[in-house]
């Protein structure tokens, strides 16, 4: 049955057991992300080391493939600098949206099933378009906005 | 069950398999299937009778006009309009409201004047009047819902004043199943001076409606909900509303003489209905109604009780399940909300998709009434005469399947109260 490609074993994995949820103090940005379609909520909190993630965590509420994605996101991003951060997203979005995907993205090519059922393609890019939306109010100085996956894809 | 499962073989898409199985529909709240009547009036009027209406003196513009006004008339009985010229064909319940917003709403409200609402109104019943209150500076005002999903009616009394020009009110929750004592709310709002809104596009379809007998001013319907094509429904309203209300929108069929000025206006319903008409799916909501007739409103809604007695009483037995709304059958329909401690609404109705059972979830474009629950999303199953016991039997397991999918620990992720 097809709702194998959706829920991959790692994917109901990093549900049942996310790493990396909770809040994180001290932390340099905190961003906002929430799927209108339904109700999804994500906070990320990041702690900087230079240029570099030093910590990420991530809170909210919401579906299996949101929370794993969130999941497995913190994972890749940890300890990468803000330019590899970047690069992820815009890999991970490149997947998502139909093109093959990159070497980096190691087990997120886990969530590349989710693109058989369109309607839960937002469920697995909110958590990367919240981060890259905390990344760029960070670099503009800016106060943090909440990122909606109707306004940013 | 007061419906037999032979029913289900008057409508043509029940009889579709869906990943190997066979469909369970349980989304009649969101839009309901079409019985071979339907589909036949609609293919019988594009091959016979296709002609715009009001305007030919030929044969088939006879045809065409007479079916059009036919299915006012069978539409207005069924309701138990005083005349067929209280009902005004809309696109559907959200159009109907609108129109009331725009058109009573606009002229009637003023800065400082409020319009009562619901916490359990669907987005269609509130967004037009918020729209109405901020041209018109005016103020809205909403009944609280009660733990157990009916609303509190101490405080919509209390909320009663001498500025109330407009009480807007579902007749049945499209989430909780709640059937609002319509009545005895019109009674109080009438006697503080306002108008009743009623949003009937989830009773209409399930249970005999009355508009005398409810005490209703303006009453809006969906036909695609029951059983008729999208596109369709309508609104009643007292005809002395009507003509007293200016037009909703301008141009061909709603009028009667145009000078470069001004126009006038031809009387109610037509008054409303500018623009060549959705006639095709208008007859065949004609047809929809006469296959309820037939069944009787009075059988839907005894069969439609006894499977909603039957799911609550099957929820109950899944673990971890948790019912929105009525746990009882006191003026409860057959529209039934529920959250799963171990997935989110939206995992589980992908699961039952996998199952071939068709559920909602989400907000069910009532993201007050779940913020009111504390939760952002629910799954529903909702009924209507089609469905039995072997689809609440298939939902069932399929819920044990989503625990088995997920885990049996509930997760912090899930949407829990």
């Amino acid at each position: 049955m097809a709702l194998d490609d959706l829920y991959r074993d790692v994917i109901l994995d990093h549900y049942a057991h996310p790493r990396n949820r909770g809040r994180l103090d001290p932390r340099d940005i905190t961003a906002e992300g929430a799927n209108p379609l339904c109700g999804d909520e994500l906070t990320l909190f990041v702690r900087l080391d230079g240029d570099r993630v030093a910590a990420i965590r991530f809170e909210g509420r919401g579906c299996s493939i949101s929370q794993a994605s969130a999941s497995m996101m913190t994972e890749a991003v940890a300890g990468k600098t803000l330019e590899e951060v970047r690069a992820l997203v815009d890999a991970f979005r490149a997947m998502m949206h139909g093109g093959a995907p990159a070497a980096a993205l190691g087990d997120l090519v886990a969530l590349q099933g989710v693109r058989k059922f369109p309607v839960r393609v937002k469920c697995a890019t909110l958590p990367w378009v919240t981060l890259e939306q905390g990344l760029d109010d960070a670099a503009a100085g800016r106060p943090a906005t909440t990122v909606t996956t109707d306004t940013r894809e | 069950m007061a419906l037999g499962p032979h029913v289900r073989d008057d409508f043509p898409l029940l009889q579709r398999h869906i990943h190997g199985r066979r469909l369970v529909y349980l989304d009649s709240a969101a839009t309901s299937q079409k019985p071979r009547a339907v589909l036949d009036a609609l293919l019988r009027y594009y091959q016979e009778s296709n002609a715009n209406v009001h305007r030919g003196i030929y044969r088939i513009a006879e045809e065409a006009t007479a079916a059009y006004e036919a299915a006012r008339a069978t539409v207005a009985a069924f309701l138990g309009a005083g005349r067929p010229e209280e009902v005004v064909f809309t696109r559907g319940t959200t159009e109907a409201l609108n129109l009331v917003a725009a058109t009573w709403g606009r002229t009637r409200v003023g800065p400082g004047d409020e319009i009562v609402l619901t916490e359990m109104e669907h987005h269609s019943n509130i967004v037009p009047w918020q729209l109405v209150a901020a041209e018109r500076g005016a103020r809205l005002r909403y009944v609280p819902v009660t733990d157990e999903g009916r609303l509190d009616l101490e405080a919509f009394d209390r909320l009663l004043g001498p500025r109330t020009r407009i009480v807007a009110v579902t007749h049945q929750s499209n989430v909780l199943g709640t059937v609002n004592p319509i009545p005895r709310i019109a009674e109080r709002a009438h006697a503080a001076g306002a108008v009743v809104v009623v949003d009937a596009a989830q009773s209409v379809p399930h249970q005999p409606v009355d508009v005398r007998a409810l005490g209703a001013d303006f009453l809006a319907f969906s036909g695609h909900k029951m059983l008729g094509p999208t596109g369709t429904g309508g609104l009643w309203a007292r005809y002395e509303l009507l003509e007293a209300m200016p037009p909703y929108h301008g141009g061909g069929e709603m009028i009667a003489l145009v000078e470069p000025d001004r126009s006038t206006y031809k009387a109610p319903p037509h008054k409303f209905e500018a623009g060549t008409p959705n006639i095709a799916d208008s007859i065949a909501l004609g047809a929809a109604v006469d296959y309820l007739r037939a069944i009787g409103l009075e059988a839907v809604a005894a069969h439609e009780r006894e499977l909603t007695a039957y799911t609550l009483e099957r929820l109950r037995e899944v673990p971890g399940v948790r019912v929105l709304g009525p746990l009882d059958l006191r003026d409860r329909g057959g529209a039934i909300s529920f959250t799963m401690d171990v997935a989110h609404p939206h995992d589980v109705a992908q699961v039952l998709d996998g199952e071939g059972i068709a559920v909602r979830a989400g907000h069910h474009c009532a993201q007050l009434l779940h913020r009111r629950f504390g939760l952002a999303a629910s799954a529903r199953a909702s009924l209507h005469l089609y469905n039995t016991t072997d689809d609440i039997d298939a939902l069932v397991a399929g819920l044990y399947l989503v625990r088995r999918v997920f885990g049996r620990a509930p997760h912090p992720a899930a949407d829990p109260r």
